[in-house]
């Protein structure tokens, strides 16, 4: 009986103290992980879907709040028109979440491009959904009102060979953000106004 | 039997070298040597997580019930494994996305709990740390090495920059995954021969 009580509280205090060690390096590597992503990550995905643009997408950018969540748009400039603006969205794939920067064209309604930016799918299989341009072109056009779908489910999109669920994961992140952006449009429009 | 503090620093340099001697680890040393750089980097990463769990589980030793020791030792392990991945992510963000998966991975290389089991928790904390140095630095050489040859056959490069002419055509199949298996074999029978007493 003794023995048990040591056992367990020798994996109580340790699992604690760990708990409390990872996250007490989680809050003070926060803003740093952030800014480095930013750098890394989001930017050269912001200025591949925003190519083009005579501004610098990753400084012209707005926050708006989204029933209690932040987001960040980013602002793309073409022929002084302020008309394309992208987000990250996010969804669950094979490895862990997918996040997706979806670019949308605010006068067409359409969507301009996406681009993977962070994800932990397998190389070679889903990673190619990142590295892979045929995959990310089909989605240039789209219409924002219609729900994103591989050719599986009924949509137009085909999938990566041997990566359905990563490939279903980023088409449901990108009509997540077709859904916050209709939510959002009045809102979004306001901001961009002030590009100009 | 006494057991000095550089002996057991220096037999993870040579004798028990992990990798070749042991053959520990395999799974980053095939994953992550596609370039030198990459190899450095997953070693250190391995070394400071193999350092640190040794020193906690040595200084543990008396108060962890050896029924539960194992679970002990990856809490310990995975602790620190998360404390690295943190880390790079917020330091070395290139890098870190370069090993991707293997840095969790760190978990579960049979190296670190293998020393955590087999050393730490039999011996003092100096001769852990010495342990826990010796094999983390040797595990660094050898990814390192492995990953230099494979860059310089396969790619061209050595640590980034260009060693031959532009004529030069690389050995592609050297840093996909057959070619790992090739040159850690090709090592393993180069150490073996002039390990050979």
């Amino acid at each position: 009986m003794r023995e048990m009580i040591k056992m367990i509280v020798v994996l109580t205090v340790l699992s604690s103290f760990s708990g409390g060690l990872l996250a007490a390096i989680r809050n003070g590597t926060k803003e740093q992980i952030v800014n480095q992503e930013l750098k890394f990550v989001k930017g050269p995905a912001i200025l591949k879907i925003l190519d083009g643009a005579s501004n610098d997408p990753v400084q012209d950018r707005f926050q708006l709040d989204d029933n209690g969540v932040e987001r960040s748009f980013f602002v793309g400039i073409f022929d002084g028109n302020p008309d394309t603006i992208t987000f990250e969205t996010s969804s669950v794939g094979y490895g862990d979440k997918i996040g997706v920067m979806v670019g949308i064209n605010v006068e067409q309604d359409k969507i301009s491009s996406i681009c993977v930016t962070t994800h932990k799918e397998t190389p070679g299989l889903g990673a190619k959904a990142k590295d892979d341009p045929d995959f990310s072109g089909q989605f240039k056009g789209l219409d924002i009102n219609k729900p994103v779908k591989v050719n599986n489910d009924g949509g137009n999109v085909n999938a990566i060979s041997g990566a359905t669920i990563t490939s279903r994961a980023v088409c449901l992140a990108t009509t997540d953000a077709c859904k916050i952006y209709s939510r959002m449009k009045p809102q979004i429009k306001d901001k961009l106004k002030s590009f100009k | 039997m006494a057991k000095s503090i550089t002996k057991e620093f220096t037999k993870g340099l040579w004798e028990e070298i992990a990798p070749f001697r042991l053959v520990l680890g395999l799974c980053p040393v095939l994953g992550v040597t596609t370039t030198m750089q990459n190899g450095i980097g997953m070693g250190l990463a391995t070394t400071f997580v193999l350092l640190c769990s040794n020193i906690l589980v040595s200084a543990l030793r008396n108060i962890i019930p050896s029924k539960v020791r194992i679970a002990c030792f990856i809490i310990i392990i995975a602790t620190f494994v998360t404390v690295v991945e943190l880390l790079m992510q917020a330091f070395t963000y290139e890098l870190f996305q370069k090993l991707g998966m293997f840095i969790p991975l760190i978990v579960v290389n049979c190296l670190v709990l293998g020393r955590a089991e087999a050393f730490a928790f039999k011996n003092n904390i100096s001769l852990s740390i010495a342990d826990g140095l010796g094999m983390g630095i040797g595990f660094t050489l050898s990814l390192g090495a492995l990953g230099g040859i494979r860059e310089i056959i396969g790619t061209g490069t050595f640590y980034g920059a260009q060693v031959f002419g532009p004529s030069f055509q690389p050995f592609s199949f050297m840093v996909q995954a057959p070619g790992a298996f090739v040159c850690l074999g090709l090592m393993l029978c180069i150490m073996n021969i002039f390990g050979k007493k």
